[in-house]
């Protein structure tokens, strides 16, 4: 490592990450640590919980909710928030099956209209924010109103539902991969996180332990979704967007920058960095990822309707975020940190509709869990403050 | 006097600038040589602030002029500033306490291992914690770790990444204000080591300071500004602190020029 001076070694304890708890980072600790209890109390309350086909079945429903979560983590670490994430899913699916259905475009097609319609209303909102000045919450919030009246709109006179019949698109959140397949994918991490372990320049224990972490996890998921149908391509392409977002933000200039608005957006300015591009960017990429979230709940459901996107999706991503780590305050959160923190989501609400449980005990768990995890953000904050570390 | 033959590599020659119907500097004099460290004193509302913003180039001055190396330089900007190797070092320091030491460091001017989209955003992580590790040692400063986050790191060790931000472009001129004003006094005696390394690196120094402390145990030369003009140029090992306070109330203007 790279000191001026010899440090003293640090301990055992500090490697292990001892010493950044007692600062006030809590890293993945409570995050693991619920879903740990929440696994448990459910699999006592009723033991279908911990079966492969309800495994399967809760990858299938966390679809939407990942890809918003990964969207909401980004917003966040800017030190802005994005209440329209939920309303553009709903309206981008509309668009989708619009087009599909009623249009009769082709899939290749509808789903890039799809996206781009989600990356305009980024655009747009993110415009507001920073030419107008205009506090996010209050943008968004418009855009969560009009982005629902105009799915409303697109849907018009139709009755329910509005049918989806291409194949590729059903299949999106429906197809599994062969088991074999999946199997290799498992050698593939295995071998490049042995890999990675070999030319690491720096070998410490906790680095390697991570490394061993991401083949055995991975053999675990399709070693119990091989008990059922397979892994869902569904889990293939939130992986995919998991790691192409973690490269972003935890391995690009663009993620120093984006983290630098988050945490002190004057040293930013003051440093040369284009503040305002940042935020357009990631606003457009927020709504994005949400326009893609639509996608897979319109393909889930085979049809939309004007509940797609609605009920409590955009809080639901805003808690996981929230739960997996990602500060309120800006310039802290990892995007791996949001996908268990929809994990911890999505098990309550799967493990409760096990339990017969309705929609509104649903809604109310939801909000204490949010209402924690924001309280768990406070108590940090003021813990990392108190210990010499000013501001976010 | 070190230097005083040798061209100066900051010369300030008869610069005003005015704010409406304040002149905030009258025909300001100053110069400033490589391995030199001059206090620049004055009471509230003396010009401090406007020259050096006018040297860092966030101000335009209306009269007068700048010389780097004895050439007539326009200043229009802050990076013009940086280009010409002056660099300031504000009071509240602009730094990002959620990144690390290195990402500080070259906060928006990062070394890039490509030029072309998307691979321009690769960060060339190894030269810059290279370059990182050669500031920090020339600076003598203690840090925990150039990885971790600097929001943990007390005043002082702030202070001195604020430095060798500055540092890390081969800066000619660091300007700092008030560097010592809210630390301690081991944090202050680390700042002053880190000033005394600057020097010692060749650097020129100006430093804006209200510690006659600082100011007696740093500076090769001590520059008072009152009312918008330099008065008085003083020898810190001739004063006394007492002098130097006259000549900054106006109390008692003891001239020590040569
Ligand atoms: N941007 C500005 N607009 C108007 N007046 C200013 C501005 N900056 C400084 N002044 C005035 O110029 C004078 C010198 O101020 P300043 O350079 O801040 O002094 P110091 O830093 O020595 O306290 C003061 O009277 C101040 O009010
Ligand atoms: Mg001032």
């Amino acid at each position: 490592m790279s000191h001026s001076r010899p440090p003293a070694t640090p301990s055992i304890l500090a490697r292990l990450g001892a010493s950044r708890i007692a600062h006030g980072d809590l890293g993945f600790l409570p995050v693991v640590f619920g879903l740990v209890v929440i696994a448990l109390v459910f699999y006592n309350l009723t033991p279908v919980f911990l079966t492969p086909r309800n495994a399967s079945n809760l990858v299938l429903q966390l679809g939407p909710l990942t890809l918003l979560t990964m969207g909401m983590v980004l917003v966040l670490l800017i030190g802005e928030i994005d209440l329209s994430a939920g309303s553009v899913a709903g309206c981008a699916a509309v668009v989708l099956v619009v087009l599909l259905t009623r249009h009769g475009w082709p899939a290749i097609g509808a789903i890039p209209a799809a996206l781009l319609f989600g990356c305009l209303a980024g655009l747009i909102q993110g415009s507001w924010v920073v030419f107008v000045r205009a506090p996010s919450f209050i943008v968004t919030l418009t855009g969560l109103l009009v982005f629902q009246g105009l799915q409303f709109l697109l849907l018009g006179e139709e009755v329910g539902a509005l049918l989806i019949y291409d194949p590729f698109v059903k299949g999106i959140a429906s197809t599994y991969m062969p088991h074999w397949l999946a199997w290799c994918l498992v050698g593939l991490t295995a071998i490049i996180a042995l890999a990675a372990a070999l030319t690491a320049p720096v070998r410490n224990a906790r680095r390697l332990l991570r490394l061993l972490l991401f083949p055995l996890v991975a053999a675990a998921i399709v070693a119990v979704l091989n008990l059922y149908f397979g892994v869902p391509y569904l889990l293939l392409l939130v992986i995919a967007v998991a790691l192409a977002l973690t490269l972003l933000t935890e391995h690009s200039l663009f993620g120093v920058h984006l983290l630098a608005v988050g945490g002190n957006a004057e040293a930013a300015r003051r440093a040369g960095i284009n503040v305002s591009t940042v935020r357009i960017r990631v606003f457009a990429l927020c709504s994005t990822l949400a326009a893609l979230a639509g996608i897979v709940a319109a393909s889930r459901q085979y049809s939309v309707d004007s509940a797609t996107g609605g009920g409590n999706l955009v809080l639901d991503s805003i808690a996981a975020a929230v739960i997996g780590g990602t500060s309120l305050f800006g310039g802290r959160g990892r995007i791996v940190g949001g996908l268990l923190g929809a994990v911890v989501i999505g098990s309550v609400s799967n493990g409760l509709d096990l339990l017969g449980q309705p929609a509104h005990i649903k809604t109310i768990i939801t909000g204490l869990i949010l209402l924690a995890a924001v309280s768990v953000d406070m108590l940090a904050r003021r813990r990392r403050i108190s210990s010499g570390a000013a501001g976010a | 006097m070190p230097g005083a033959e040798t061209m100066p590599l900051l010369e300030v020659r008869g610069v005003a600038k005015r704010f409406g119907s304040v002149e905030a500097l009258r025909g300001v004099d100053l110069r400033v040589h490589a391995a030199e460290v001059v206090a620049l004193l004055g009471d509230n509302g003396a010009g401090k602030s406007t020259l050096i913003k006018t040297i860092s180039g966030v101000h335009q001055p209306d009269s007068g002029e700048i010389l780097v190396l004895g050439k007539a330089v326009a200043i229009p900007s802050p990076r013009a500033a940086s280009a010409l190797g002056i660099e300031t070092v504000y009071q509240d320091l602009a730094l990002c306490d959620n990144l690390t030491v290195v990402q500080n460091l070259f906060l928006g001017r990062e070394l890039r291992r490509f030029s072309g989209w998307p691979l321009r955003w690769v960060p060339a992580r190894r030269q810059m914690v290279e370059r990182a590790t050669e500031v920090v040692r020339q600076l003598g400063t203690t840090l925990p770790s150039l990885h971790s986050q600097i929001g943990t790191m007390s005043g002082g060790q702030r202070q001195a990444i604020a430095v060798a931000r500055a540092m890390v472009w081969g800066s000619r001129l660091v300007i700092l204000d008030e560097p010592t004003a809210a630390l301690g006094v081991e944090q202050t005696a680390n700042v002053r080591r880190v000033i005394r390394n600057l020097r010692a690196s060749g650097l020129g120094v100006i430093l804006i300071t209200h510690n006659m402390q600082d100011a007696f145990a740093l500076a090769d030369r001590i520059v008072v500004m009152r009312q918008g003009r330099a008065i008085t140029e003083m020898d810190p090992k001739v004063v006394t602190p007492d002098q130097v306070v006259g000549a900054i109330t106006g109390g008692s203007a003891i001239s020590m020029e040569p």
